[in-house]
């Protein structure tokens, strides 16, 4: 028979156990922040690129059937998206360091494969879209999609990571509603809410 | 009222077993590298446990091969689940006793 404090031990490491098990908790809040600062510059880049020297608040929809201006544009995108995963991988990994386990175990295994199945299906979407000049639906989709995935696959990480999700959708919809702003609304969605998100998951979770 | 101490499960007495059945209720499945990633223990020591648990059907295995690598899987049996559930209620109960 053990003491009565191994038995707190007991149910304690049976807690954890659980959590470690199913939660990915590598997930670093500092390269929230910096994916926010890149789509910031991104949508930056954006504007002038498109609405350059006209405010970025006001229907300018025709601006963006030029050709050049798409590929432009695609560009910035994917550069963004590829720093954003890198910084996200790179912070991440380092994280995983940290508290002794690795980035790529069950748990993110698991995170990956939930994230991608609305991703992937919001991306091509995407590129459709673009293809037959359905342009001012790409920002809504984004916000849309990725609030979709993180509200999906925020069971196995983060409860946060679920409250994000749910205002990614908030503001998918109201870009949506409101053609025409769908630059402002991006660079709110993936820009200061990446920001403000992975600023409460450092203090909470990194320091 | 029955003395909640005749409610734990010898085996599972062991914290080493406790965690591994811990993984295995939060999770359809697990394999051994996993699972040794989660606990923290060399392949031997963990091993030793797994059998002792599979001697008491509280784990079943299955062995199978991803590209070629043997890859084993282990599910906790319905039998292992209600010990796992009837041990972890006496811990809450024990507890709650030492605290009247």
């Amino acid at each position: 028979m053990k003491d009565i404090q191994e038995y707190e031990k007991d149910i304690a490491s049976i807690r954890t156990m659980m959590e470690r098990s199913v939660k990915f908790i590598s997930l670093s809040g500092l390269s929230g922040v910096l994916a926010g600062l890149y789509a910031l510059i991104g949508a930056g880049i954006a504007y002038y690129i498109v609405y350059y020297p006209n405010p970025p608040i006001g229907f300018r929809l025709h601006y963006v059937n030029e050709q050049t201006i798409v590929t432009n544009l695609i560009t910035v995108a994917i550069l963004v998206l590829v720093l954003s995963l890198g910084t996200g991988f790179w912070l991440s990994s380092r994280k995983a360091a940290k508290l002794g386990t690795t980035i790529w175990n069950k748990p993110s295994k698991q995170l990956f494969k939930d994230l991608s199945i609305p991703l992937v299906t919001g991306g091509l979407l995407i590129i459709i879209m673009l293809s037959r000049g359905y342009f001012g639906f790409v920002a809504p989709a984004c916000l849309l999609f990725y609030g979709l995935a993180l509200i999906y696959a925020g069971r196995n990480t983060f409860a946060e990571v679920q409250y994000l999700g749910f205002i990614e959708i908030g503001l998918g919809l109201l870009a949506a509603a409101l053609p025409g702003y769908g630059l402002i609304f991006w660079s709110i969605g993936f820009g200061v809410m990446h920001i403000i998100y992975g600023s409460i998951m450092h203090f909470r979770y990194d320091k | 009222m029955k003395n909640p101490f005749e409610n734990l499960d010898r085996v599972l007495e062991h914290r080493v077993r406790l965690q591994i059945m811990s993984v295995l209720i939060a999770n359809e499945s697990y394999d051994f590298n996993s699972l040794k990633e989660v606990i923290g223990l060399t392949d031997g020591s963990i091993a030793s446990h797994m059998k002792a648990l599979e001697k008491e059907k509280y784990i079943s295995i299955s062995k199978s091969f991803i590209d070629k690598k043997p890859n084993t899987k282990y599910k906790a049996t319905e039998r292992g689940r209600s010990v796992f559930k009837k041990h972890l209620d006496a811990l809450e109960e024990l507890i709650k006793l030492q605290k009247k």
